[in-house]
């Protein structure tokens, strides 16, 4: 045999096997969260642990209410904040914007979304923090520090507009010409089309960003940990503290190992976020992949 | 090499002769990306009859079909000079308002684009853009469309259905019916029926000779025989010129310009 | 009919709302960076960035974070190195080797995107767990291991991406030449290098920048990283310890240390762009 077709035989070997090994690396995330979590679904029933809002792991109490609300309140608020301004901006650079401006916004993006989640941490610190608990508080009468779920909720939506903001404009960019066209000349407005036509055809996609960057929200530790307050109680205002579950893992994995079942705990924390995200990238990947073969 | 346009423009007075045009394009120029496209066209398109743009890909003619409903103007990089009058106003004009001259017109895209949403709606679509909010009167306006393109027997049971569920001879059907929903006077046609297959093909055509005792309709065509079939006037425009226009049968069978011969032969594509 | 005028005047509402939507997003990296800026530039000194912790660094006395930024940039250059090895034959093999459309090639690419976004604090726990299990304390080592974990589908996705905008004339010319499936490979990489040096600066500043996944893996310390088996400092981690000290000298250098790996990260970014450019140019 021939030595080029051997070379092509061994790459085409050894990059199988990589393929083969990263896929055994998935495989072995999940058995080994599952594993890891088994105790604690021994000791306590999944609805009990999911529901319960009782943390104190001294005493064998694992309730993961107070964590899935902190993730849930600051995801909704970051969404609540990202998606309408993704949207209306996205839109802009698209339909309105001349070849100059989207040029060097664009690019900004790609700034805004290498910048480290320590980096957004420190800002919220300085920033969102002082802002919630000096400004934004008082307004509603409240008398609080500003380490809220809506400084976690803030730092988090700016911290998603990257990935929202450039999957839209690709999404709007597959529109086709001749729709807008069609709609534009029965007499409607440029902002009737986009209301009407544009955002309509665009839904799909949209639905898929937003989900992607659910995902992103779900999964965000540190900048979320550093401005967040961490009380380990279901907030019941914008003002409260919340203690997400990715920070409940970065915050207890040092000390886990001295108290029983608390190891199984945080590996369970840590599935929850890993079947979460991975349903969650799933759904709005098969949805993006649909819309670009269809493009 | 070939007649200057001028002498063209005389000619098309003599066919539009009666009443005011509906449309008549004067000293029109369009630049895109500083490359001249359309290049000194006077015109005066015929009411109420068909007048075909015919000549060789990327002569212009779909520049000019879309400069007379001023969709070239969302395109990057287009200058537009001279005037397009409409019933004698200059759409072109500082104070025109552009919504209300596309309104006038319906546009027959190449390939079908039913907007995103139900049958009844891509009719009523227009109609509840321009201020109709009567339930009942949308209805009417929807049935009557819809028979107008003789679609109502097909789809009057599935109005609520997507629009993208029919066919497509039917979508372009329906399009054409969106069209027609909001009043136009002219009804402009980019190479409506090159995406179809011929039996709705026959259909569109049909359609359109029908619909010419109410409007006025200029069709973009790269079919010389579609040409021949459905219209009254030809319009051939090469290298971003027009060249001849008069009566089908005149461009067609006794062209005046050496190049027009050629084209009608089929030496240029 | 409703009248054009109050047409016209809410598409005019919509474009202000779009604008200011626009501004604001825009606006908030200009915030973030000058926020940084303005709080770490007066704490910036040679001394921070030129010497390892002295006694007492922590409750403000001299000394730099030196050991966090070599600490960083080991670990980010190797388990990009890593990841780099590992991703590029994986996106080849995806693209070149098996048919493209088919079951296998499309569930490896889903693969990739989802696992592009799991958090690293999950990569973060279960290599600590493994570790424990395997009795490895946390070090350099294990933080490499992560990280590389965590950018090997940044680097297969974004490889990908670029095999697509490949054209399928070069593809097929060079097949038509007689060329194995392997010499395709070398004559595409050459096609799209500033776009594979793309993918690894991106995979470098995702590594660079991580802090979930050091956090439990890599531990800290105050010494130049020396030895793979022994614990390291990397920047992320030293801004995030120094910035929960009550101290404000230790405070400040918090925000100089932030200001350190803002200008790491804009360099990356700076360099990415200028790359991105040519491919787009490459590309005619």
């Amino acid at each position: 045999m021939n030595i080029r077709l051997i070379k092509d035989l061994l790459f085409k070997r050894i990059s199988a096997s990589l393929l083969l090994i990263s896929v055994c690396v998935v495989l072995l995330i999940i058995i080994g969260l599952s594993a890891k979590s088994i105790p604690l679904l021994e000791n306590q029933n999944l609805w009990e642990i999911l529901t319960q809002s009782i943390w104190s792991p001294l005493k064998g109490n694992f309730g993961f209410l107070p964590f899935i609300m902190g993730t849930i309140w600051v995801t909704l608020i970051s969404l609540i904040i990202a998606v309408p301004l993704c949207i209306l901006s996205s839109v802009y650079l698209v339909e309105y914007a001349t070849d100059r401006l989207r040029n060097s916004v664009l690019p900004l993006m790609n700034v805004l979304a290498a910048i480290p989640p320590v980096l957004y941490g420190v800002w919220g610190v300085l920033f969102v923090v002082p802002m919630v608990g000096q400004w934004i508080a008082p307004i509603f009468g409240v008398n609080a520090s500003g380490y809220s779920v809506l400084s976690g909720g803030i730092v988090l939506a700016v911290m998603i507009f990257p990935i929202m903001v450039s999957i839209i404009v690709e999404v709007l960019k597959t529109i086709p010409q001749e729709l807008k066209a069609a709609s534009l000349s029965l007499g409607a407005t440029k902002w009737e089309t986009i209301k009407k036509v544009i955002l309509k055809k665009a839904k799909p996609g949209i639905i898929a960003a937003v989900v992607l960057a659910i995902s992103r929200a779900f999964g965000e530790t540190i900048a979320v940990l550093m401005v967040c307050g961490n009380i380990p109680r279901v907030p019941q205002s914008i003002f409260d503290a919340g203690y997400p579950i990715p920070a409940l893992i970065a915050n207890n994995f040092g000390e886990m190992m001295s108290i029983p079942l608390y190891d199984s705990a945080l590996m369970f924390a840590a599935l929850l976020l890993f079947v979460i995200i991975f349903g969650f990238n799933l759904i709005s990947r098969i949805i993006l992949n649909r819309l670009e073969e269809e493009a | 090499m070939y007649a200057h346009p001028s002498i063209e423009t005389k000619e098309t007075q003599d066919i539009a002769s009666s009443s005011t045009p509906h449309i008549q394009i004067k000293d029109l120029n369009v630049h895109i990306d500083g490359k001249h496209i359309l290049k000194n066209i006077n015109l005066s398109i015929p009411n109420n009859s068909i007048t075909s743009i015919i000549g060789p890909s990327g002569c212009g003619k779909t520049t000019l079909l879309k400069t007379l409903n001023r969709l070239m103007d969302d395109s990057k990089g287009v200058e537009i000079n001279g005037s397009v009058l409409v019933n004698g106003e200059d759409i072109y004009a500082k104070d025109a308002e552009v919504t209300h001259i596309r309104k006038k017109m319906g546009l027959l895209s190449q390939r079908p684009f039913p907007l995103p949403m139900s049958i009844y709606d891509n009719i009523a679509y227009g109609p509840r853009i321009h201020g109709q909010r009567n339930k009942k009167v949308l209805t009417e306006i929807v049935e009557k469309q819809l028979k107008n393109v003789g679609l109502w027997e097909e789809v009057k049971d599935r109005l609520d259905s997507s629009a993208t569920s029919l066919s497509i001879g039917q979508q372009q059907r329906l399009c054409l019916a969106r069209g027609l929903a909001v009043q136009p006077e002219i009804i402009l046609g980019d190479e409506s029926t090159s995406a179809l297959d011929p039996i709705s093909t026959q259909t569109i055509e049909n359609l359109l000779v029908e619909l010419k005792k109410d409007y006025t309709i200029v069709l973009v065509t790269h079919i010389l025989r579609q040409a021949r079939r459905v219209s009254d006037y030809i319009i051939f425009v090469y290298n971003g010129e027009i060249v001849e226009f008069g009566k089908t049968e005149d461009v067609l069978l006794n062209p005046k310009n050496e190049i027009t011969q050629q084209y009608v032969k089929g030496f240029i594509s | 009919m409703s009248s054009i005028k109050s047409r016209l005047r809410q598409e005019k509402i919509a474009k202000i709302l779009m604008q200011l939507s626009g501004i604001s997003i825009t606006g908030s990296l200009f915030l973030i960076i000058g926020i940084i800026l303005y709080k770490g530039l007066p704490y910036l000194s040679w001394e921070m960035v030129s010497q390892t912790p002295q006694g007492g660094f922590y409750i403000g006395k001299s000394g730099g974070i030196l050991n966090a930024i070599l600490g960083s940039l080991y670990l980010a250059t190797a388990a990009t190195i890593l990841a780099t090895i590992i991703g590029i034959p994986i996106s080849i093999y995806l693209n070149l080797y098996i048919k493209s459309g088919s079951l296998i090639a499309k569930a490896s690419k889903l693969l990739f995107d989802v696992l592009y976004g799991i958090p690293s604090i999950v990569y973060g726990a279960i290599a600590f767990s493994m570790m424990v299990w395997l009795g490895i304390r946390a070090s350099l080592l294990g933080g490499i291991i992560t990280i590389t974990l965590l950018t090997i589908p940044i680097v297969v996705r974004t490889i990908d991406e670029l095999v697509k905008t490949i054209p399928i004339d070069l593809k097929n010319v060079t097949k038509a030449l007689g060329a194995t499936r392997w010499e395709i490979a070398q004559v595409l990489l050459k096609y799209i290098k500033p776009g594979v040096f793309t993918a690894i600066l991106l995979a470098f500043g995702r590594a660079i920048g991580d802090v979930a996944g050091v956090l439990l893996t890599t531990g800290f310390s105050d010494n130049l990283p020396k030895y793979l088996d022994e614990p390291a400092a990397t920047l992320p981690l030293a801004i995030f310890f120094q910035l929960s000290s009550p101290i404000p000298e230790v405070q400040g250098r918090a925000y100089a240390s932030a200001l350190v790996l803002t200008f790491i990260i804009l360099i990356i970014v700076i360099c990415t762009h200028i790359l991105a450019s040519k491919q787009k140019k490459h590309k005619i």
